[in-house]
């Protein structure tokens, strides 16, 4: 294992003005080969101006066993979204 | 029931669930052994399909009639590396190793199409298999891209977006012999006498005889069945052909108006198996091939990792 290439994960953004998104990984020895071969890889019909790679060693991913109790806290909150507050239909632009 | 039982059977409950409710699964959730085994078969045959399928088209490269056709020729081979990438770069979401994956290959333990077994023996052929194979790897792949497993199902998204080129330009490489002198028009019937029984295997055996069908169309890995796609694309292939102007070698193809569909003639399933058990004329070639190639870049991978830790050291003494 210690031989092979390590993995990366790769996010591009595919024009200006939108966040970059997780399209897939690959193996590469460094960085800079990372975002070479990911351009090879990911981007051959302009899907992309920017490029992230990132190891995929250094994410840490919330667990999905987990998920009810760590987004509880969101869920029981319905007064953070406008549809919990009742408004007169009149009333404009509300 | 023991504890650890109680845990897995409401962990199967949720999983099975989240399948019925048509939900994607994603790479940490919890998952059955054989979801998680018949993923790993069914993918890495598809990714090893197309890196093996490199090898019957790059041949050809040198022997472009034409700088465009060349041009066109290595953007397709480019895009198979690239689509060969996609799947396992999703396979490896489900903790298997590349490593491991290629070495599986060429232990014969995993399989890739049996189509690329067959020999290349002439331009038309490059465009034939472009038509005809990346025809039928659409029917095969747009269902996919519907697959339950999130990684699967977003590499076949991509690569779908990509294999509509591949088959308009073999098909307009066709036309272009069929337009040029009688000879290359023989060329294209002769090479469409070859390819259409390897192409009709492509889809897998009859659904009776389909072992995994049942299983995988219940855990919605695979959407549609191995003869519906068969079908789907004698519906498609058959009209253009006749618009080429060539002729399938199958003497029952012809629209059934009741059926609103062709009726044809199933490939000889005896010749079937022999071919996806490893004996297609050139499985030890390509296998060969690809273990000379994975061998001889060893040095290059080698190489380049030296020169990763190399940086990495002198960026920590710095």
């Amino acid at each position: 294992m210690s031989d092979s290439w390590p993995l990366w994960e790769v996010f591009i953004r595919g024009k200006r003005g939108l966040n970059h998104v997780h399209v897939g990984s690959l193996h590469s020895p460094d960085a800079e080969m990372a975002l070479r071969n990911a351009r090879d890889v990911y981007t051959r019909r302009n899907e992309g101006t920017s490029i992230w790679v990132v190891p995929s060693a250094q994410i840490t991913a919330s667990s999905p066993e987990e998920k009810d109790s760590f987004f509880t806290s969101s869920a029981d909150k319905v007064y953070r979204h406008p549809t919990f507050y009742v408004v007169a239909e009149e009333i404009p632009h509300i | 029931m023991t504890d650890t039982a109680a845990t897995e059977a409401g962990l199967e409950a949720e999983f099975e669930a989240r399948i019925a409710a048509d939900e994607r699964i994603e790479p940490r959730d919890w998952m059955p052994e054989g979801y998680r085994r018949t993923l790993v078969r069914q993918m890495s045959q598809h990714a090893h399909s197309e890196i093996i399928g490199m090898q019957p088209e790059a041949e050809w490269i040198g022997c472009a009639p034409s700088l465009r056709r060349k041009a066109i020729l290595l953007a397709k081979v480019q895009d198979e590396a690239g689509h060969g990438l996609y799947v396992y770069s999703a396979i490896e979401t489900l903790g298997v190793d590349r490593a491991e994956l290629t070495e599986r290959l060429l232990a014969g333990e995993q399989r890739y199409s049996a189509l690329f077994d067959h020999p290349v023996r002439t331009y038309a052929d490059v465009g034939t298999i472009a038509w005809l194979g990346d025809g039928a790897a659409i029917c095969l792949q747009v269902p996919a891209c519907r697959a339950s497993y999130g990684p699967y199902a977003r590499a076949m998204f991509r690569i779908c977006k990509e294999e509509s080129f591949h088959h308009r330009q073999g098909y307009e490489l066709l036309t272009a012999m069929m337009r040029g002198t009688a000879e290359q028009r023989a060329m294209v019937q002769e090479s469409l006498e070859r390819w259409w029984w390897p192409t009709m295997m492509m889809f897998g055996p009859p659904n009776a005889r389909s072992t995994h069908t049942e299983r995988s169309m219940r855990w919605r890995i695979k959407r549609v069945t191995n003869d519906e796609m068969r079908q789907q694309f004698v519906d498609m292939a058959a009209p253009q052909a006749e618009a080429l102007g060539v002729r399938p070698p199958d003497p029952a193809l012809r629209w059934n108006p009741e059926r609103e569909h062709y009726d044809y003639t199933d490939p000889d399933w005896a010749d079937f198996e022999r071919l996806i058990s490893g004996d297609g004329p050139l499985r030890a070639q390509r296998i060969a091939h690809r273990e000379r190639v994975h061998r001889e870049g060893a040095w290059v991978r080698e190489a380049a990792l030296a020169y990763a830790r190399r940086n990495e050291g002198a960026e920590v003494g710095a």
